[in-house]
């Protein structure tokens, strides 16, 4: 048995994505060994360095890709932007998946309950539902046209929906921590803690970038294989296959 | 049969919608399963809270929109998948009507079909919870009115897409279902409100969002709609 050569792509190295996950690495250890805790919330506001970017990125930056490429491909109709919003929504999926293990984490020693129907949590926790029914969607489809106008009608209803959930929840009452960065004004965050929090921030969107850009690549060669199958209709079966020892 | 012009958009929706009453009410398995299966969620509702604990007048608005929502997908299952048999939706599309017109067309029906169920189930879950319905029945019926709108305009998109797909009824609830929190939540709020005994004013800026949602989502179905149509 001869092992295959590799491929060209499997000696290729992924660099963004190397470069993201050292920059990921070196904001954990920042944030654990070098910045000091707060005074009321102690360790456990450490989770804040994990939960808010992923939350700003998955929220605004996912969400929004999904919309906006999903729009352009009902007018453009290019396989790219399909994919895009294909990359952005799992990808995204897996950042609010985050953003909600690691919010109840840091809710049960702060708040003292693991989960409460605040307006933001509620709003995140079905967006990450209409993230879901996306994905399952897309699943659930073989026809590739199909399959991208379907997903682009959702993912432009889904920006349609979100300030209505927002406005319904929000007649709720809020307990969700205010923006404290991201404010008019100073922001109220000590200096060593901003710099670890602009450091997460940058390192999870740099990872957000490599991710996205790693499952586009996948995208279009996966489209590439199926676009040459069937170019080539009736493959031949394996006749030089190894004999069975 | 002469030349005959095809029908403006309105007058199609409600020959399509006609025709899909027609089948529903020769068939009646849609709305039958439907009316039943408020009654039994009536009725398990009340068994699995403590009646001694819970008031009935607090568990009858989630109870009336639970049923509403889950008694409604049952009529959206059908709205495109009686038209997968023997390929009928492809004489539909062929027919000289507009892609809007099939939306309209399948919505009202669906909407007759919510309503129907609501007439129904609002007065079976009055006699079995004991609400004050003389009192509140106007305001409720208004605010039945236009959820049911809502739920039928997303209902209707995303059965035509779920009918399209492999995963067919097990999908619909998944893709609707998070568009219906901003239909039910307020809803559900101001019927607390009515059974209550507050006013209606109190439930204002619930309502508000309630036709907010209706008009935005009427209107994006309907141009969302020829898209899940193509080829």
């Amino acid at each position: 048995m001869t092992t295959p050569a590799p491929t060209e792509d499997r000696r290729n190295v992924d660099w963004l994505l190397t470069i993201a996950v050292v920059a990921v690495i070196a904001t954990f250890i920042r944030a654990i060994f070098f910045t000091p805790p707060e005074a009321r919330q102690g360790l456990a506001q450490k989770i804040f360095y994990v939960h808010a970017p992923s939350a700003f990125i998955a929220l605004y930056v996912a969400f929004g890709i999904v919309a906006v490429s999903g729009a352009l491909y009902l007018w453009l109709r290019d396989e790219r932007l399909d994919r895009i919003a294909a990359s952005a929504a799992e990808v995204g999926v897996v950042y609010m998946t985050v953003v909600l293990i690691t919010g109840p984490m840091w809710g049960k020693p702060v708040w003292g309950t693991w989960w409460t129907w605040d307006a933001r949590l509620t709003l995140t926790l079905f967006l990450w539902f209409v993230f879901l029914g996306y994905l399952i969607l897309r699943g659930a489809i073989e026809d590739h046209g199909t399959r991208a106008r379907y997903s682009a009608v959702l993912g432009v209803l889904g920006a349609l929906l979100v300030p209505f959930i927002h406005l319904s929840v929000y007649l709720f009452r809020t307990l969700h921590p205010m923006p404290i960065v991201l404010k008019p004004g100073h922001p109220s965050l000590p200096n060593s803690m901003l710099a670890t929090f602009a450091m997460s921030f940058v390192s999870f969107a740099l990872l957000f970038v490599a991710l996205l850009r790693a499952r586009y690549r996948l995208a279009a060669r996966v489209d590439a294989l199926v676009a040459e199958e069937e170019f080539e209709p009736a493959p031949m079966p394996n006749l030089r296959a190894e004999p069975i020892r | 049969m002469s030349t005959r012009v095809p029908p403006g958009t309105f007058a199609a929706a409600a020959l399509i919608a006609r025709k899909d009453l027609a089948i529903e009410f020769r068939t009646r398995s849609a709305f039958l399963a439907a009316i039943v299966f408020s009654l039994l969620a009536i009725v398990i509702f009340f068994f699995a809270w403590d009646a001694t604990a819970v008031n009935a007048v607090d568990l009858a608005p989630g109870v009336l929109w639970v049923i509403f929502t889950f008694s409604g997908l049952l009529g959206l299952h059908r709205s495109f998948g009686v038209e997968e048999a023997d390929r009928a939706i492809d004489a539909l599309l062929a027919s000289p009507v507009d892609r809007e017109a099939v939306f309209l067309g399948k919505a009202l029906a669906n909407l007759l079909f919510v309503l129907g169920v609501q007439a129904l189930a609002i007065p079976a879950v009055a006699l079995f919870y004991n609400l004050p319905l003389s009192r509140v029945l106007g305001p409720l019926v208004g605010i039945a009115v236009l959820a049911a709108i809502g739920l039928v305009s997303v209902g209707t998109l995303f059965s035509a897409m779920a009918a399209n797909t492999r995963l067919a009824e097990l999908l619909l609830p998944v893709l609707a279902l998070p568009f219906f929190v901003p239909i039910i939540l307020p809803a559900a709020q101001s019927t607390a409100r009515l059974l209550s005994g507050r006013p209606i004013a109190e439930a204002m800026s619930w309502l508000r969002i309630l036709v907010a949602f209706d008009i935005v989502f009427v209107v994006a179905c309907a141009l969302a709609f020829p898209f899940t149509l193509e080829d």
